[in-house]
Formats: structure tokens, sequence, C-alpha cells
């Protein structure tokens, strides 16, 4: 995936050192291996890889990850606008 | 653990056909399993509602559940001992790893765990994006066909036919530019918003249209301008919708990108269309 590389300090992506117990549930789940783990702590690697799928933020039991999740798709978006606009659901978005 | 989209199912099916397992299948309205997890029908509380009612735990001896790694966006894995008893983890993302999972005491490796694009993940894609297009394109070429016609006669249906074909067919060099040329040469495109990588292809385009239709004198040059935007416009369209076919756009990036492509855009086709229909007076 390094041949991809989108837009950089975009993301909405946040680890809460603090709070992390170091399970490496955000390492496995993470398909963008952005995700690492030192002295029993998870770190962010590379943090403009994240494609915000919430997977990380799911599987963490502690809640120490925060994302705002959802699907990079213009149709999507464009479906979230229109429908926010009329305030009623007019447009489905993509799949 | 998997969705019942079809083409999941069978391929899962076809790679475990020498392996003796169980397949647990969610019910997620056909579609696959990663916008199902996004769409939160591939669950938490789905896989403990399938396991439950499937009575597994009659079933099977083991408690352990192999969920498809990219499923982790909709289902909490830790959660699932409590709500069904059977332990879960993911396995890899793609089931054609399955095997060698399997083999290797289920453990993963970082392949296995990493999405990827390439040309021919990429390629197959192209038909969908085509099948998309065709009902917003046809009532475009009407809408088109209507403008071509008006002139210093008020309408020609002949200027409708004539003029409207040539705005057709760089419609369809605009679709060869944005949903094929665009998927195929991604990584090499320049600029990260995909608005921006569908511009150089559409200007591309529209040198082959200009060739086409502005110097064998087909059409003025002021049409061809007009032309030349549309195309543009299109492509970069067409690629910013691309996104959503790709497995690693954020939406907070696309929300970014569409609000500074779209403006191009709009104004690219105002001022294409706002030529097209001032040309047959000026000549």
């Amino acid at each position: 995936m390094q041949d991809f590389r989108y837009i950089d300090n975009i993301v909405t992506l946040q680890l809460d050192g603090k709070s992390c117990i170091g399970c490496g549930n955000c390492v496995t789940v993470c398909p963008h291996r952005i995700f690492g783990l030192t002295e029993r702590k998870a770190e962010i690697t590379d943090r403009d890889a994240c494609m915000e799928c919430g997977a990380c933020a799911k599987n963490c039991p502690v809640g120490a990850i925060s994302v705002n999740p959802g699907v990079g798709c213009a149709a999507e978006i464009m479906a979230q606008w229109v429908n926010k606009l009329a305030g009623r659901k007019i447009i489905d978005g993509c799949c | 653990m998997t969705s019942n989209y079809k083409l999941s199912f069978d391929s899962l099916r076809f790679q475990l056909a020498d392996i003796d397992a169980w397949l647990l299948v969610a019910d997620t309205r056909g579609v696959n399993v990663w916008c199902a997890a996004g769409k939160g029908t591939f669950s938490t509380e789905e896989i403990i509602y399938s396991v439950q009612q499937s009575r597994l735990q009659q079933l099977v001896n083991h408690r352990t559940l192999i969920l498809p790694q990219l499923g982790a966006t909709g289902v909490a894995a830790y959660k699932l001992t409590k709500g069904c008893g059977f332990k879960a983890k993911f396995g890899p993302i793609r089931s054609n790893d399955l095997p060698r999972f399997l083999r290797n005491k289920q453990r993963t490796d970082e392949t296995m765990r990493s999405v990827t694009f390439n040309l021919r993940e990429r390629a197959v894609l192209i038909p969908v994006e085509i099948y998309l297009l065709m009902k917003p394109m046809a009532i475009a070429t009407l809408a088109v066909l209507l403008l071509s016609g008006i002139g210093p006669s008020i309408f020609s249906a002949t200027a409708a036919w004539s003029r409207g074909a040539y705005f057709i067919g760089a419609s369809l060099i605009g679709v060869g530019c944005g949903a094929f040329l665009v998927p195929l040469i991604l990584p090499w495109l320049p600029g990260r918003q995909f608005w921006i990588k569908g511009l150089l292809p559409g200007l591309a385009g529209s040198l082959i249209c200009w060739g086409l239709f502005v110097s064998t004198g087909e059409v003025t040059p002021l049409e061809g301008l007009s032309l030349l935007l549309w195309i543009t416009a299109f492509s970069s369209y067409l690629a910013m919708n691309f996104t959503g076919s790709t497995p690693f756009t954020s939406p907070s990036g696309v929300e970014h990108e569409m609000r500074r492509g779209m403006v191009f855009q709009a104004t690219a086709v105002a001022v294409s269309l706002l030529l097209w229909l001032a040309s047959p007076f000026i000549g």
C-alpha cells in the first residue's frame, strides 16, 4: 500500500497513550498496519495512512482510541450533504 | 465466519475445498464483510445472534471463531466470549490466505493483514463504475441534445443531432479518461487529491477531442474550448467518485477534497455550457 498516499494531516484518529493497556488489538485489526507496540504501549507509526475505518477504536477494550469512522466515498458524502440539507433521507449513498 | 455476499461466500468455499471446517454465515443482506461491518449489519450483536441461532455450541467441540479481519470495523472481538461463549480471533483479510493461515497454526503474517490495491483489483472495478454511470449519462445526453438545438432559429432539430453528437462524443472521451484511465494508472497520477488526479487524463482526452473535432474543422475553436472544459471537469469528477472504490481514502480527506474539487468542476461545467450555448450565435 506504500504506492498509495492520501492527504496528509487530515484524519481524526487519536490515541490516548495513558489509558492504553497494550493488548495489541489495534495492531491486529488495522488494514493499513499503522500501529506498533513498544514497551506494552500502542503507538501510531504512520498516522497519514489511516483511512478512518474505525476497526481499532471498535476493538479497543479501554476506549483509548478515538476516530470519526466512516467510508471515504464521494457518493456517500454527497448523499449525506443532500440529506442533511433536505432534513430527510432523499438519496442513498454507495454500497 | 463470513457474510452472505455471494462472491465472498463462493470464493471462501472454493479456498476451503480440501479443508474440513464449519462455515458460519451472518445475514448481511447480500453485502460484503467490509461494507456490512461499516454499515452495522456485520456486527458484534449479529455474530452473537448467528452463533446462538445456529446452535454452534452443540455442533462443535472447540470454542474459537475465526473472523475475517475486515469485519473488525463492525465487530468488537473481545465482547464475543461473554456474548456467545466463543473466543474470537481475526484471521487474514483475503480468503485465499486462509489455507496458509490454518496450516500455520492459525497465525497471520503482515501480508495477510494488509489491504492491497493492485492493477487487477483496480481493473475489476471499472465495469462497476461504468454500470453506475449509465443512468445519469442517459439523462444528461437528453439534456445535451436539447441544449445543442438552441440557436438563432430558436430550435433546430438538425443542430440538436449534429452538435449534440460532438458533445456526446466528448462525454464518452471523458468516461474513458475518468472511469477507465484513472483507475488503471492511479499510482502514477500526480496529486494526492483524486479530483486533481483526474485533471491530467482529462486534459489528455481533451487534446484527442481537439484533434478529432476542431483540427478537422467539424466544430469551431469556441466549441472546442467548451468540450475541453467539459471533458476535464467530467474526468475530475469521475476520479473523485472513484474514492469510494479505493481501500485507502479517509472520509475526512474525501470531504476536504470535495469542497475544493466541486468548486472547480461546477465552474468549469458552467463555463463550458455557456460557451456551448453561445457559440451558434457568435458563429
